[in-house]
């Protein structure tokens, strides 16, 4: 009930009509990686996947955003089924993963932003490290790109609403993983992947 | 004959046009076999089924009187706004005044309708959006583009809620021995204004030749534009019997109708073309966007409107 409120909110206000563009819906298990331009972000890329992906897919939220207040906290973990990671975490390099490791070897899917802050560039900043673990950990899991279209737009950060702006959301093709890459010319490739998908390169 | 009398034969004559229309769509899409020609029929009746869908919320709102109606043109002007300003370039420190602009004065405009406020409806925008906006953008202290920025925003405004707003503010006049007929003259218009466009593609499509505005819309032919218009002007003038305007007063109504279309299309047409794109959007399948289907209306609407009050209330 509370799921179909918040899509056909999240439509009203932004649309968030989804394009495939190389890769169809598909219930295999998945990493979507984003930009994140915006708090509406987990919002549209859940919205934005078919019913029955939605059940195993898992979006990455931050703790000190949507695990703040009862309302929020309840939508996070129960209606998008969403992992809250503390981005505060001091320890060990990787240690941050450890609940996101346990989502994959479930054989659930991820929704992870690389960047780890919002951005208000179209394109883009460069990617924590995360996605090259986790893609060395799972080489079975398909890699998606997948690039907002417009939510700096519409919720800017620092502002309390976000505004009727129509927000699309892009799956591009696998991102292949070669034999021996090294970590930086991953993510950078990983991020070109991503920017590739912004409107005005796609035909 | 009674009000709903009317309205349930002019529904049931916009239903009979549609069953006509949809079997022609059928029969063609059997007979067509060039690529080209399939797609330009798969457009067809994309739009066909699309106008079953808007003539079926039409019907529905008036069914249900002046307050949905005013609400479904609320919606649109909501969703004409949303299209308008997703194509449009705006920034950081151009929130506060989209705030002010959906969440403010869009339902404000609407709601000065249902109350019947006429004086307030005509500045709202103009005036006061004209004044506050600017000044919501000069807060966030962002000089860049101010000008052009605030231009653009004020004008979607004025295009999809000033402009909109006056096809149901139709249902406030007060015509003299005609309780209630706003929803005759609301009607009037929506067909006219639609029944030229529609016409002016099918006779575009047929005999269009001469190109009246190759750069700016070069889907748009003097054929269609004489042919489509002259069949919308007629068909305004066989509406009279709905409306206090005598058959050569509505043809004269019609005409103001189809010519307003018609630049509406026009200039809206400049507006897509100088950003870039060939639809507003993609909410109705066959037509774009919902601005695609309303350019027309909201162009003819405020002068039908004003016409109206001048010469009949």
């Amino acid at each position: 009930m509370i799921d179909l409120l918040l899509i056909g909110l999240t439509r009203f206000i932004v649309g968030g009509q989804a394009q495939w563009i190389g890769a169809v819906p598909d219930t295999r298990q998945r990493i979507y990686f984003a930009n994140h331009a915006s708090h509406l972000d987990t919002l549209l890329i859940w919205s934005a996947l078919p019913r029955p992906l939605r059940g195993t897919t898992h979006p990455i939220a931050a703790a000190d955003y949507w695990g703040r207040g009862k309302l929020r906290r309840h939508i996070a973990l129960k209606v998008l089924n969403a992992v809250l990671v503390d981005r505060a975490t001091q320890g060990p390099p990787g240690a941050a993963l450890a609940p996101l490791r346990g989502v994959l070897a479930e054989g659930e899917s991820l929704v992870l932003f690389p960047e780890g802050t919002r951005g208000n560039e179209r394109l883009p900043g460069p990617f924590k490290s995360g996605l090259y673990w986790l893609s060395q950990e799972f080489p079975e899991v398909e890699l998606i790109p997948t690039y907002l279209d417009n939510p700096s737009r519409a919720f800017p950060k620092g502002t309390f609403l976000p505004v009727p702006i129509s927000c699309t959301v892009r799956f591009g093709a696998p991102l292949l993983r070669r034999a021996g890459e090294e970590k930086d010319a991953f993510l950078e490739r990983a991020r070109a992947a991503v920017g590739a998908l912004a409107s005005d390169t796609v035909p | 004959m009674s009000l709903t009398d009317k309205l349930f034969i002019l529904f049931g004559g916009i239903s009979a046009l549609l069953g006509i229309a949809s079997v022609i769509g059928f029969m063609l899409s059997r007979k067509v076999t060039s690529e080209n020609g399939r797609a330009t029929v798969a457009n067809l009746n994309a739009r066909i089924k699309a106008w079953w869908v808007m003539v079926a919320i039409f019907a529905v709102s008036f069914a249900l009187g002046r307050g949905v109606t005013v609400v479904l043109f609320a919606l649109t002007s909501f969703y004409t706004l949303r299209e308008f300003i997703s194509l449009t370039p705006t920034r950081g420190a151009d929130h506060l005044p989209l705030v002010a602009a959906f969440y403010v004065l869009l339902p404000l405009q609407y709601w000065l309708i249902w109350t019947d406020w006429y004086a307030l409806f005509t500045i709202l925008v103009p005036v006061y959006g004209f004044l506050l906006l600017p000044s919501l953008a000069a807060l966030k202290g962002d000089a860049g583009e101010f000008l052009l920025r605030v231009s653009r925003i004020q004008w979607g405004l004025m295009l999809t809620v000033y402009c909109i707003s006056h096809a149901p503010a139709l249902l406030t006049l007060d015509l003299p021995g005609r309780p209630n007929e706003g929803f005759l003259l609301l009607f009037f218009l929506i067909t006219v204004a639609q029944f030229s466009d529609v016409m002016q593609y099918v006779f575009g499509k047929l005999f269009g030749r001469t190109k009246v505005a190759p750069v700016v819309s070069p889907s748009k032919t003097l054929e269609g534009l004489v042919g489509g218009g002259l069949s919308a002007v007629a068909a305004g003038a066989g509406l009279w019997w709905i409306t206090p305007f005598t058959p050569l007063a509505a043809a004269a109504m019609a005409l103001a109708v189809v010519a307003m279309g018609f630049l509406g299309g026009l200039s809206l047409s400049a507006v897509k073309r100088s950003m870039g794109v060939k639809d507003w959007g993609t909410m109705i399948s066959g037509h774009g966007g919902v601005l695609d289907r309303m350019d027309s209306l909201s162009f003819a609407a405020p002068v039908f409107f004003h016409l109206t009050r001048y010469f009949y209330t």
